[in-house]
């Protein structure tokens, strides 16, 4: 019965999709193509913010909240540092190290004397990320702030069949998410730290029995969740732009890429945000004003047939 | 098999026995309308100063203060319910009331012409409660399929994602300019929209919301409710259906936040995406957490509070830095009374008479947040 299960819902998915791509190659090639890479790109952005919601999520049960502003602080912090050394790796750096600071700050001042109180914690992060946001309104003020790509990404790629011209930078996000999960993948499964990590999410207390400061584990693991949240903003300061407004998208996103994808499972957050990056800019391209509900009605089918996500396991 | 069956089958096993020390005290029978505590003197006096206002108050008091926080208060209410009592925090009750809004605006009469499709306001209101509640029975069954946690982050994301349909979808909800001009209608020769008349309109869905939420608590669902909250594995094994009474729950608050919302948006006099957005839908959280989620009152006395900060502490500084102070209130409140301002008085009673009386609060102390 499984088995059958399995292949009704891949017919009852699979068939509308597979019907949809074949009109939309027939109808507009390019198009169609254009918007596979600009789904995949934004996938690669989502994930690189969405794999460190869902580190924290998975070894601490903190809904991070704040995972927006932390993006928002990173895309600043890397547009003035650009701004000033004209460096964008220089500017990478900056909104990683300085998200990192930040949420190094409130797990060691904050969440650190709240151990347990998942949903007072969560409280705390909705506290923070208003504050947050208030905070950087104040001292960069409401508009539109866009950086612009580095030298050797800038302008288009040309030449490509059908697709004739892309831009460079978008499609470097490809290779710079790929190697954001790689390297995520190889320090989980490859380091010391790594699989302490991964004995935490499976079970606290018994790292902690066997002599783990798991306090320290804690600290780098929320550490290098924020640090992914800044990352994320400078890469996104250029694909997008930065204003008010948008850490709560970015945190929509990374809560329906976890939620679709299975909460604390990276290869679920990677998972979750191609599915969320292409179903976005597939509904943007094909039917702009009910973009959102596509997005919608994903979270709801994932939901309502696998309420832990994709590839979410029991608590 | 209802609470009541259970409570009374226990109580009729409960034998005297000399070796259990001192033996609890009688307590009448409860039914839902011998109140354990009888009406007091504060009831009456909080009662009269309500229904007093509009006769000393200025009509800014009248309007922006009194009416706006009855309103609040009532959406935040259904929060408190949900949360306090259901132990389910959703941060989709002000999209529950968005929508309620959005509807009777749609429904009814508004300024964009082509969207409205002017029915009258009887027609519209109705419509309007009864898809909201229809809604959140909607999110709720979503959301009940996990746990704890969980939760607040599926709300949040419906949430949300409510917001980008109504800022982005022209054809219904006419995107970034959203409804303008949805008015009370005039009945009986009263304009509604007055100060006065609203204030009495709002204050009549607040006590009768507040005063069914207070009756419904000490229903059998409402005991059932709370032992769902505190232990679901066991009322799952005493035979309740805990995802059942969980969905009722959504679908109660979510006609409570449904009639706040219509009052809400005829206060504003519209409805557009930045009421729904998520700047509201926490601001919710902040009134029911702030007020405290013990007891249903808690929800008004944080809308009296959010609303006060927010039209008097632009004096003290700048107006633009509102968000920041409602942040800081909230951290606080959060961090060190978590139990909010009922939780604050409480402490604050009980080391002033230093009694072991009003404890009530103490045995719950922290519960909302114990459970998950």
């Amino acid at each position: 019965l499984r088995r059958g299960w399995k292949i009704f819902w891949s017919v009852v998915i699979g068939v509308p999709i597979a019907l949809f791509i074949a009109w939309a190659l027939w109808d507009n090639e390019r198009l169609f193509l254009i918007t596979l890479l600009n789904g995949l790109t934004l996938a690669s952005l989502y994930f690189i913010v969405a794999a460190g919601f869902t580190l924290v999520f998975g070894l601490m049960r903190n809904v991070n909240l704040a995972h927006g502003s932390l993006y928002l602080l990173g895309g600043y912090l890397g547009f003035f540092t650009a701004q000033y050394t004209g460096s964008w790796l220089l500017a990478l750096a900056a909104g990683f190290v300085g998200a990192a600071i930040v949420g190094l700050a409130m797990q060691v001042s904050i969440f650190r004397f709240m151990p347990g109180q998942d949903l007072r914690q969560t409280m705390v992060t909705i506290g923070l990320s208003i504050v947050i946001a208030d905070i950087l309104m104040w001292i960069i003020g409401a508009q539109v702030h866009q950086m612009s790509p580095p030298d050797w990404l800038d302008g288009p790629i040309r030449n490509i069949p059908v697709i004739k011209a892309y831009s460079n930078y978008r499609l470097a996000l490809l290779p710079i998410g790929i190697a954001i999960g790689v390297a995520l993948w190889l320090f989980l499964n490859r380091t010391r730290v790594g699989m302490m990590i991964r004995a935490g999410v499976d079970d606290r207390a018994m790292l902690s029995a066997s002599g783990v400061n798991v306090n320290l584990v804690f600290a780098v693991t929320f550490a290098i969740g924020a640090g992914l949240a800044g990352f994320g903003g400078v890469i996104g300061a250029v694909e997008l732009s930065m204003a008010p407004g948008e850490d709560v998208r970015l945190l929509l996103a990374s809560l329906i890429v976890v939620i679709v994808g299975g909460m604390g499972s990276v290869v679920g957050a990677a998972l979750g945000a191609a599915i969320l990056g292409l179903a976005e800019t597939y509904g943007l391209a094909y039917a702009p004003t009910y973009s959102v509900v596509f997005t919608f009605v994903i979270l709801v089918l994932v939901l309502a047939f696998r309420p832990r996500g994709i590839l979410g396991r029991p608590a | 098999m209802s609470a009541a069956y259970w409570r009374k089958a226990m109580n009729r096993g409960q034998t005297p026995s000399a070796t259990r020390g001192p033996t609890p005290r009688q307590r009448p029978t409860r039914t839902p309308w011998n109140f354990e505590n009888p009406i007091r003197v504060h009831h009456v006096v909080v009662l009269v100063f309500l229904v007093a206002f509009p006769w000393f108050a200025t009509p800014f008091f009248t309007y922006q203060i009194g009416a706006q926080s009855l309103a609040l208060g009532l959406i935040a209410m259904s929060l408190t319910f949900l949360g306090g009592y259901g132990g389910m925090i959703s941060l989709a009750q002000m999209t529950v009331a968005g929508i309620a809004g959005y509807m009777v605006a749609i429904f009814g009469v508004s300024a964009s012409d082509g969207v409205s499709l002017g029915w009258p306001w009887w027609l519209a209101v109705l419509l309007g409660v009864v898809i909201a509640t229809l809604a959140a029975t909607f999110i709720g069954w979503l959301s009940v399929r996990t746990e704890g946690i969980y939760t607040i982050m599926i709300t949040l994301a419906i949430g949300v994602a409510f917001y980008y349909l109504a800022l982005q979808n022209y054809a219904v909800f006419n995107g970034f300019q959203g409804k303008q001009k949805v008015f009370p209608p005039t009945l009986f020769g009263i304009y509604w929209r007055d100060a006065v008349p609203f204030y009495y309109l709002v204050l009549f869905w607040a006590l009768a919301g507040y005063l069914f939420v207070v009756y419904l608590l000490r229903t059998p669902f409402g005991i059932a409710l709370q032992g769902i909250r505190d232990n679901p594995r066991r009322m799952h094994a005493l035979g309740f259906n805990v995802t059942g009474h969980r969905v009722a729950a959504y679908a109660i608050a979510g006609l409570i936040a449904a009639i706040g919302g219509v009052l809400f948006t005829w206060y504003n006099g519209l409805v557009t995406p930045g009421s729904v957005g998520t700047g509201w839908l926490i601001n919710i959280l902040v009134i029911a957490v702030l007020g405290g989620m013990r007891h249903p009152v808690g929800a008004f006395l944080g809308a009296i509070v959010f609303v006060l900060l927010q039209n008097f502490a632009i004096d003290v500084i700048d107006r633009e830095r509102f968000n920041l102070v409602i942040g800081a209130v909230f951290l606080a409140i959060v961090l060190f009374s978590p139990d909010g301002l009922l939780g604050w008085w409480a402490g604050l009673k009980s080391k002033l008479t230093n009694q072991r009386g009003g404890n009530r609060w103490k045995e719950a102390r922290g519960r909302l947040y114990a459970r998950s």
